[in-house]
């Protein structure tokens, strides 16, 4: 079986996190737990893990572990080192979400659900993840990946191979959920970085 | 149009500065003090006078709710709780607000808070927005650091502490009594009403559960009067709202306006216009995923308000406007949706968990063409059966679209039927 043991530094912010809520209420704080405990295990909750957090919060080990399998963000086995969340929903496929999926299934050679054999990339479809005026979107663990087109999908998914952080958030250099072009003058958008949106 | 100096969301797009000192040139916690030393009944009475109505989608009126709050509590706790568990496919505004005007955030709370005599707030943040309630604890730190909130909170005698509390990825947890289940530490299941929240809410106290736009947009209201608002937009669908467009159009885009305006008018001049030309539109789903779709005949001429889209058998909703032109495959659009209830019943109902299923199944059945014209009228019966028969109303929202697309679009899943059935003569029954 799986070991699991919050480091001291996690266990010193369980101890703030249930601060938040009054005493005797600790239960609430299970979700921001069970996430750090997903954290420190790379992604995924083993039972060990699940039992570990109901032994901290004093809840019967049953109900941590419905808790685990009810909410989507939460894995049961192991992930790849970056964590594909393709959106699904109907805004972002109106705008070539399917294309996407593809993308990732042709260039990493996994279908969803899968990992690739180095551990890299897990491929999952997910529904909406809240950005529709930035469609079709990819979140890749923490980070969300907008306007995107299989071209621009292409590229991250290299640079997150070559180690790299690639840069989130809109892919076409808009500003926020901007109107496309509301604060960009002809020569930035010929194509130069985003710092330069900030400033204008 | 909204004129810039009526707009309550002045970084919508971030080109400002979110923190503290960027918020107060914008007038943000400008007289916090004396708003809240004009006395709780004062506010909940200029906020009922204001006729704003909540921005989560059901559109009830905000100053009624929190007046259901007790007036004495004789001792006991009572809790206000934010509503950011944005998940209604379409909707991208409270993400907005979290990340680029988190202060309007938490003075809204801080106000509506005193208002309904609670101490302690939670804003429950949906799991995947992780940099957004960073930057909104962020804000809150800054509050604290500043006195703006916690003890003698603006120096006016009223302590006030507040959390972020992030969510796992639920759309259920949208639901406001699944929202409490969910921060109580349980699974988000939806919570049987009566009793309401404002008699027995989180840990059994009174609570209000109110979504980011309403709080928000609170302190401007009180700072510039209720006449103010009620003189924006239509009568009882007042004031300004954020509108996401989304879609196919030219410039999807987050956009505050007024409550009221045309629908053609909001695509046209702030997303750019529909893919290919106004005529070249389809149907709109006006108010997030949940409410049904309008075809183009409706769309030329409706108003964008909960009354106006309620007479035309759709909703405002979250105000989420997803347009989809003459290249959709509408069939497939609400398959999509339908699979997305599906996904996010919580499965405490059986009409709910058995229904959304059984409707996803035989929608991707309809997409292909591969059923008997008589499944239309047996689907529609289905999905009233699952309408109103639920504790909450994510039966009724997986329901509509499909009511939807059948009131307006029958004739196209006919023809679709009758094309697979030339090509597959064998498989047709009856």
């Amino acid at each position: 079986m799986e070991q699991f043991e919050f480091t001291p530094a996690n266990l010193k912010t369980i101890g703030e996190i249930i601060k938040k809520y009054p005493a005797g209420r600790q239960a609430s704080a299970v979700l921001p737990v069970l996430d750090l405990a997903q954290r420190q295990a790379g992604g995924w909750l083993s039972s060990a893990a699940i039992e570990q957090v109901a032994q901290i919060l004093q809840m019967p080990p049953i109900r941590v572990y419905e808790v685990a399998s009810f909410y989507s963000m939460f894995n049961l086995k192991p992930v790849g080192r970056n964590h594909i969340q393709v959106c699904r929903t109907t805004p972002c496929w109106l705008r070539g979400a399917d294309r996407l999926t593809e993308l990732c299934k042709t260039k990493l050679g996994i279908n969803k659900g899968q990992t690739t054999p180095d551990q890299q990339f897990t491929l999952s479809e997910v529904e909406c993840l809240g950005a529709c005026c930035n469609a079709p979107i990819v979140q890749i663990n923490d980070d969300v990946y907008e306007d995107l087109t299989p071209d621009s999908l292409s590229k991250i998914l290299d640079e997150l191979k070559a180690g790299k952080q690639p840069m989130t958030g809109s892919q076409t250099n808009r500003q926020g959920s901007a109107p496309e072009g509301m604060f960009i003058s002809d020569d930035q958008q010929a194509g130069s970085s985003k710092q330069n949106q900030q400033k204008t | 149009m909204l004129h810039q100096q009526d707009k309550v969301f002045k970084n919508l797009y971030g080109l400002l500065d979110w923190r503290l000192e960027g918020a107060r040139k914008r007038g943000i916690w400008d007289n916090t003090k004396e708003l809240l030393s004009k006395g709780r009944d004062w506010i909940i009475d200029e906020i009922k006078k204001s006729d704003l109505r909540g921005r989560g989608g059901a559109g009830f009126s905000t100053g009624m709710k929190w007046s259901f709050m007790p007036k004495d509590l004789q001792g006991k706790s009572a809790y206000l709780v934010v509503n950011a568990d944005e998940s209604e496919p379409g909707t991208c505004k409270d993400r907005e607000i979290l990340r680029f005007d988190p202060h309007l955030l938490v003075e809204g709370c801080l106000i509506a808070a005193f208002a309904i005599g609670a101490q302690t707030g939670y804003i429950y943040v949906r799991g995947e927005f992780y940099h957004e309630a960073q930057r909104l604890q962020q804000a809150i730190d800054e509050a604290y650091a500043a006195g703006l909130i916690g003890k003698n909170a603006c120096s006016s005698g009223f302590d006030f502490n507040l959390y972020v509390h992030r969510g796992a990825g639920a759309y259920i947890c949208g639901e406001e009594t699944a929202l409490l289940e969910s921060l109580e530490g349980k699974k988000g299941m939806p919570r049987l009403k009566p009793p309401f929240p404002a008699a027995m809410g989180l840990y059994g106290a009174p609570t209000t559960i109110n979504n980011v736009e309403t709080v928000a947009v609170t302190p401007t209201i009180l700072r510039r009067g209720a006449a103010w608002w009620s003189g924006l937009g239509r009568p009882k669908n007042t004031g300004t709202k954020i509108f996401s467009i989304s879609g196919h159009v030219n410039k999807p885009c987050n956009v505050e306006e007024q409550m009221g305006i045309p629908l053609r008018e909001l695509i046209e001049r702030y997303a750019g216009g529909v893919r290919g030309g106004w005529d070249n539109l389809l149907a709109v789903i006006p108010g997030g995923s949940s409410v049904p779709m309008i075809p183009k005949s409706i769309c030329d001429t409706v108003l964008m308000d909960f009354d106006s889209l309620r007479e035309v058998k759709s909703g405002l909703g979250t105000a989420a406007v997803i347009v989809m032109d003459k290249s959709t495959d509408l069939i497939a659009a609400i398959a999509r949706l339908s699979h997305f209830y599906m996904h996010e019943s919580c499965g405490q109902c059986t009409p709910c968990r058995e229904g959304t299923g059984w409707m996803w199944r035989v929608m991707e059945r309809l997409t292909i063409g591969n059923a008997d014209i008589r499944e239309i009228d047996m689907l529609l019966d289905v999905s009233r059966q699952v309408e109103g028969h639920t504790i909450c109303a994510l039966g009724d929202a997986a329901a509509w679209p499909i009511q939807g697309l059948i009131r307006h679009f029958r004739p196209e899943i006919e023809q679709r039927i009758a094309n697979h059935r030339i090509k597959h003569p064998a498989v047709a029954v009856n």
